[in-house]
């Protein structure tokens, strides 16, 4: 049992593909104004078009497809169960009927939708932290949020808090699968028992989980302050994100496709 | 009676870009008694090898890990008969203490196969004595307030209350203090002549191993480099040093004097021992 492999949040595959080179600002602009399409778009030919899209960017990332079905697994009950709960539930003209449960032309639609809308989410978000590294996502968060500064939104304590919230993940998934393994040494077995007793065998786990993390978000605090950081004062960065050609081709090449499926509808 | 690991390979993450062999046709045999020690460059796949060893790791087709002639394939099905025949020791073990006192974070492994009250208490008491610690005097406090070294041999304790007939320890002294580093280190020579444990070691420390084990494995990029036993293997220091390893101090110590006296034997480990031989050679020669 190995929990690192079957997370994926928060992953960066490097690469030097033309979506990898692309300014981080770029690409969460972009993908925030694909996910309010995947909203907007109400019919078949509308998702079939941000399906193609998208398959052209995974394509364009050079990432292997296998790293976007992972991204699928761990919302995989709540996308059966949706389109499940759509299929049956929804009422119009009879197609098919098992017994109690009837199934409508209008609930297959529905159906199809809410399976492309959940697939097509994750796969945009999946692309955005696959094809960009932690820092850069930040970074460009850091820069969309300074407008909200006028309001009290502090944005760069919020990027700081992301950076070191993105770069604990894969610490922390290492240390419980060390967790996982010296415990069951001790004779646990995780893979028996039932609801009850499996969420007691997950105390020896969490335990040292969050001592280790404390002490460790207490050893960061002092190595930061160690660095002179303060909350409040301004940083500078030491690569400065720019926009180049390429960004404003991407631009051009994403939104003006996109936006004419909107101005169509 | 012996662990016997043949032909193991292991692949950490096959078919991805970032694959990486951790294993490649690994053969050893580790005999009942003994204290075996495994060195070797960080990455040499030394942990993958002890993790086999009580299969925390699946052993792949194959490959073949037998612990007393039973194929750990077999054992695996019950976890609790692997417990009790194979201890293992990870790397800062006190990272795996959790319970409110060190009575219960001791039993916990014995209260995991089942074992009544009376037992477990018997067990914890005589753990804590194998790694010196006074049952009456800390059996009750929180394992989170005690001491480095105590909290590592808490946690030690915690893996021979399950009682097991062989005992795997990956870098024990890691991050000890050097008098705390003795003791421990004597402790675990202890557990070994009196209660009979097969020990096995992993270790980046030449002195330590030197002086503790039996037998000993050089392994590199996932292959047994060197193997027999310890005065022979550190008797090839020409390949040791080879593999970017070091040999122990007192083994420099000898080398560099047996090239003026060259029927001086270098392959000594204890102290008194090497006092001696050096006495005995410049003596010999002055009269």
């Amino acid at each position: 049992m190995e929990i690192r492999k079957s997370i994926s949040i928060g992953q960066y595959i490097p690469a030097n593909s033309f979506l990898h080179m692309l300014d981080p600002r770029t690409k969460l602009i972009s993908v925030l104004g694909f996910i309010v399409m995947i909203f907007f778009i109400k019919d078949l030919f509308g998702y079939l078009l941000l399906l193609v899209l998208m398959i052209l960017l995974i394509f364009l990332s050079t990432i292997p497809f296998s790293f976007f079905l992972r991204g699928l697994k761990p919302i995989l009950f709540l996308i059966l169960f949706t389109v499940v709960i759509q299929l049956f539930m929804t009422k119009g003209t009879l197609l098919l009927a098992l017994g109690p449960l009837k199934i409508s032309l209008e609930g297959v639609f529905a159906a199809t939708y809410i399976f492309l809308r959940l697939v097509l989410l994750v796969f945009a978000s999946s692309l955005l932290t696959l094809s960009t590294s932690p820092i850069g996502l930040t970074n460009a968060l850091e820069y969309l949020l300074r407008p909200f500064k006028v309001i009290g939104i502090p944005a760069s304590e919020i990027s700081m808090m992301m950076t070191i919230a993105l770069r604990f993940i894969p610490t922390i998934l290492e240390e419980t699968d060390r967790l996982i393994k010296a415990q069951t040494a001790r004779g646990v077995n995780f893979e028996k028992g039932n609801l009850f007793k499996r969420l007691q065998q997950l105390i020896p786990i969490l335990i040292p989980l969050f001592v280790s993390a404390f002490r460790r978000a207490d050893d960061l605090a002092i190595a930061m302050e160690a660095r002179c950081f303060q909350v409040g004062k301004k940083r500078t960065h030491l690569k400065e994100l720019s926009f180049t050609l390429r960004d404003w081709l991407f631009f051009v090449l994403f939104f003006v496709p996109v936006l004419s499926i909107v101005w169509f509808y | 009676m012996s662990i016997i690991i043949n032909k193991l390979s292991y692949t950490y993450d096959p078919g991805l870009s970032f694959e990486k062999k951790a294993l490649d046709d690994v053969s050893i045999t580790i005999h009942e008694g003994q204290i075996a020690g495994i060195i070797g460059h960080t990455g040499s796949g030394k942990s993958t090898l002890i993790q086999h060893m009580n299969g925390l790791i699946k052993v792949n087709a194959k490959g073949k890990v037998l612990v007393d002639q039973e194929d750990l394939f077999d054992l695996r099905k019950d976890v609790h008969t692997v417990c009790q025949k194979v201890g293992m020791v990870f790397q800062y073990p006190e990272m795996q203490l959790f319970e409110e006192t060190v009575e219960k974070d001791v039993g916990f492994g014995p209260k995991n196969l089942g074992l009544d009250e009376h037992s477990v208490k018997e067990r914890v008491v005589e753990a804590l004595d194998m790694v010196d610690l006074d049952y009456d005097k800390i059996h009750q406090r929180q394992p989170f307030f005690l001491s480095g070294g105590e909290k590592r041999r808490v946690a030690i304790a915690g893996i021979l209350a399950m009682k097991p007939k062989y005992l795997i320890l990956d870098e024990p002294t890691a991050g000890l203090d050097p008098y705390t580093r003795e003791q421990l280190l004597d402790e675990i020579l202890k557990i070994n002549k009196e209660k009979g444990i097969t020990i096995i070691m992993v270790s980046h420390d030449m002195d330590e191993v030197s002086r503790l084990t039996d037998v000993l494995y050089v392994m590199q990029k996932g292959r047994i480099a060197l193997s027999g036993a310890t005065r022979e293997v550190f008797a090839q220091y020409d390949k040791i040093r080879d593999l970017g390893l070091m040999v122990p101090e007192i083994t420099e110590v000898l080398l560099g004097i047996s090239r003026c006296k060259p029927d001086l034997d270098y392959t000594l480990f204890d102290l008194d021992l090497a006092v001696k031989e050096i006495l005995k050679n410049i003596h010999y020669h002055g009269n």
